[in-house]
């Protein structure tokens, strides 16, 4: 097995690529009890539009994650309980990008892991449970939808993008889910379940040739061919709609802010670019930056406001989030204090200042193994390493940051979201 | 492996500290612990919460902020928890362990520094706290108060809680009451502060990489203004070993769609001083304590008789509280179903695959506890303010060796105090 070490941060990652074209990545922590498996595939919310053996095919919206919710059923019953039974505590997600399988338990390790493979790479599906999921499913979907962050967040997505499948709600809609099959999900698994798509990343207190003994064991022998996929034309810098509203229960307007940003192909660029966009961020509006206490003094912001640097293939953007009596004052504040940035410059010690602060928050995020595993499985497809931050982090400079506020945080490129509460008699 | 020491600072003043490498953060915490008191109770949790807003040195957010960016990124927040009798109110903190340190450079020291500062050194203005910052935060603490009244899940066990230990100190709630709270004063806050520095026992606490005696002098360093006083209150808490003759009834009608079932036992003396300790953990588990128990497999899943049915051990003052939704006509069935699984488990009956699920659950429980510096850091405030010294590993041992028959006795011990129902208003 091929051995990564990241002294800076004290972690040795194995990665090994199985005859089968799985890619295997473990973290071994021999002193702790509880172990983390997660196996995922790069098949998400927005891979909608696929071409396998020379055949393209347009789906639904919503397959993605309408197939993570069947996943769990097996012939002889449900890997949920089966898990659960083991003193394992398992659940899934399903993103933009990936759908992933998890669970941790300080028990039968092993046993669970074979469950996890197992249920994963071997669909199960009938006509009558399908349809039954699917009143679940709407279900669920009506919840989201009734959220006004969620609301809000969606919205912000139609107006910072003309085309791509981010514009999309990853569970999809009533309406499209109408349209799942069986048949939909036994094609989408088959186009994207194979080894050769997914990862398998495991956190420890395991052997790293024994995790890839197991997934030899239960996982098919050869690798099947990986559909390509197709986003669409290349976005333009511009945002589709600089404005979008939206009246909902609120106590008090909630507000999503975008910039949209210029997406980097796969590879370290990625990495690059996002932690240059977290810092970008932690200067302009962060919680420890001039304009966030000017905000807040002025009562523009509170408690609730958020930000983050958000990319997916083909898209990125920066993002803040919170209420405000008054969106267009935050959004106008915003950008002032870019084109004063623009002229002026990054005050040196605010940098060094956030610079401590962002890499310290990211190291302590290694203590759990979720995000560990989570995030090696997302850089792995988006071509880095997960962990390859510390060591990226020092050449990151100040310039690099004042760039990319000035290219992104400009009025063509930003759109505001706003959900305010409705109006008497509404 | 780690390695468990515990010293006393000062009089009174006590460190705990697990040497472990195998986090990236450290983790350290201060907390005063008082005795619980419906009349203080209110101005100590607000204590904390108004220290957090600024210092002498550092006096708001910003420079807050910007001190702990300096620390790389470190997180400071203000806790009242209630253990037992014992409120314990201070602050939690997780720093980057210094092993990680870019430039090699001590993170310890200086964090401490910053967070005895926020206990030692607040922003004041005329002797006392800021205005501001009070009534901020009193309007924040009141926020919090109403939520939990919002929550009628919380409320109802709130409410069993507050009738079954009236005479009690128990039956105050760790954030006190609106009406106490709404009350204090700047001038008020100020005196019950200087009163708990000088009287309340000090429990600190620290998980990470650096040598216990450097965390014990960073800390006597930082700790230096703490008033000196041989005599800091060890607080004690109060069992009541029997119920009364016959179980209290408290009924509530409130505008609500789904009745809420709250039942309170007292365990007869069994606490976690005693012997018994871990059949009666086990004899909880099995009752209502976990996803494999008899309320939540039986009276939830099998019967359908409530939305949830979950039950919990106050593990200092002897009591199991069971906490259930219903629909209001279900009041009887759910009630006499509920204590017949408690008869099932006073009987022995209790099969092998619930006995060893709960014990694997419950050991697995315990170890994983090991793996997270926050909840390792909340059971040894548990200890602490029990005066026990049992570590997690021993107690996780314990679960080994309790057989059915001892889970059964734990149970019998078990008995009816008072019920708690709250209902929709007719009409």
């Amino acid at each position: 097995m091929e051995q990564l070490n990241f002294a800076r941060v004290g972690e040795t990652m194995y990665h090994e690529k199985l005859e089968n074209g799985l890619n295997v990545f473990v973290f071994p922590k021999p002193e702790f009890q509880k172990g983390y498996a997660f196996f995922a595939t790069n098949y998400g919310g927005m891979d909608m539009r696929f071409c396998l053996n020379g055949e393209w095919r347009n789906t639904p919206a919503g397959v993605a994650h309408y197939l993570e919710h069947k996943m769990f059923d097996t012939q002889e019953g449900n890997a949920l309980q089966d898990l659960a039974a083991n003193g394992a505590s398992p659940n899934a997600f399903t993103s933009n990008d990936i759908t992933g399988y998890y669970f941790d338990s300080t028990e039968k390790f092993e046993e669970n892991l074979r469950i996890l493979l197992s249920f994963v790479s071997v669909p199960w599906f009938t006509q009558e449970s399908v349809d039954k999921e699917r009143g679940i499913i709407g279900q669920e979907i009506g919840m989201i939808e009734d959220d006004p962050h969620w609301k809000c967040y969606m919205n912000l997505m139609k107006a910072l993008f003309q085309r791509h499948p981010i514009r999309v709600s990853v569970a999809g809609s009533v309406e499209s889910i109408a349209r799942i099959t069986p048949e939909t999900l036994y094609a989408c698994h088959k186009a994207f379940y194979d080894p050769a798509n997914m990862v398998l990343c495991v956190a420890g207190p395991v052997d790293p040739e024994h995790i890839c003994a197991v997934a030899r064991e239960i996982l098919p022998k050869q690798a099947g061919p990986i559909a390509a996929k197709d986003y669409g034309e290349k976005e333009q810098p511009r945002v589709a709609q600089p404005l979008i509203e939206e009246r909902m229960e609120v106590s008090a307007p909630i507000f999503q802010l975008g910039w949209k940003g210029d997406a980097q192909v796969n590879g370290e660029a990625r990495l690059r670019q996002e932690l240059v966009g977290e810092l970008a961020l932690e200067v302009l509006l962060g919680n420890s930056s001039p304009l966030y206490a000017r905000l807040y003094r002025e009562g523009l912001i509170n408690q609730e406001f958020g930000y983050s640097y958000e990319s997916s293939f083909g898209c990125a953007f920066l993002a803040a989030d919170g209420e405000s009596r008054d969106p267009q004052a935050v959004r106008m504040a915003v950008a002032e204090e870019a084109a004063r940035i623009g002229r002026e410059g990054v005050d040196p010690s605010l940098w060094e200042r956030v610079k401590k602060g962002v890499y310290g928050n990211r190291v302590r995020g290694l203590n759990s193994f979720e995000h560990l595993c989570v995030g090696q499985t997302q850089a792995f497809f988006a071509g880095y390493d997960f962990l390859r931050f510390a060591e990226l982090f020092g050449s990151i400079t100040r310039e690099e940051a004042e760039e990319l506020i000035a290219g992104w945080v400009t009025e063509e490129r930003t759109a505001l979201s706003v959900v305010r509460a409705r109006e008497e008699g509404q | 492996m780690s390695q468990v020491t515990r010293r006393e600072l000062f009089p009174g003043v006590w460190l705990r500290a697990v040497h472990t490498s195998k986090f990236k953060s450290s983790y350290l915490s201060i907390t005063l612990l008082a005795p619980l008191d419906k009349k203080t109770a209110g101005a100590n949790a607000l204590i904390p919460e108004v220290l957090r807003r600024g210092t002498a040195v550092h006096p708001d957010m910003e420079s807050l902020s910007a001190a702990l960016d300096e620390l790389y990124g470190g997180a400071i927040e203000p806790v009242v928890r209630k253990k037992g009798e014992t409120q314990c109110v201070g602050f939690v903190s997780s720093f980057l362990d210094d092993a990680y340190a870019l430039e090699g450079e001590n993170i310890l020291e200086p964090a401490a520094g910053l967070l005895c500062e926020l206990l030692l050194k607040p922003c004041t203005e005329d002797g006392a706290f800021c205005s501001d910052y009070v009534a901020g935060e009193k309007a924040n603490l009141i926020d919090r108060i109403r939520a939990q009244i919002n929550d009628k899940r919380t409320y109802a066990v709130q409410r069993l809680t507050q009738e079954m230990c009236r005479y009690e100190a128990f039956g105050a709630d760790k954030l006190g009451d609106e009406e106490s709270v709404s009350a204090i004063t700047p001038g008020d806050l100020w005196q019950r502060y200087q009163a708990l520095l000088r009287e309340a026992r000090v429990e600190v606490y620290y998980c990470g990489s650096a040598d216990p005696d450097r965390v014990a002098e960073a800390l006597r360093v930082a700790l230096e203004k703490l008033p000196v006083n041989e005599e800091r209150v060890d607080p004690g808490c109060d069992v009541r070993v029997s119920a009364g003759p016959e179980p209290i009834l408290v009924e509530e009608a409130m505008d609500v769609s789904q009745g809420k079932l709250a039942l309170g036992f007292r365990t007869g003396g069994l606490t976690c001083w005693e012997e018994d300790y871990p059949a009666l953990t086990m004899c909880n588990a099995i009752f209502g304590g976990t996803t494999l128990s008899k309320l939540f497999m039986n009276v939830r899943e099998k019967l359908s008789l409530c939305y949830y049915a979950s039950s919990m051990m106050e593990k200092m003052k002897g009591l199991v509280l069971v906490s259930s939704g219903i629909e209001f006509d279900k009041y009887q069935t759910a009630k006499d179903e509920i204590l017949a699984q408690l008869k099932a488990i006073q009987d022995g009956q209790i099969e092998t695959w619930e006995l060893e699920g709960v014990r694997r659950t419950l050991i697995g429980g315990y170890l994983s506890t090991l793996d997270d510096q926050g909840r390792q850091e909340e059971f040894w405030l548990g200890q602490a303010a029990a005066g026990l010294d049992t570590t997690i590993e021993e107690l996780a041992a314990q679960f080994e060796t309790v057989t059915r028959e001892q889970v059964a006795a734990a149970a019998r011990q078990l008995v009816l105090d008072t019920i708690y129902f709250l209902k929709g208003k007719e009409g």
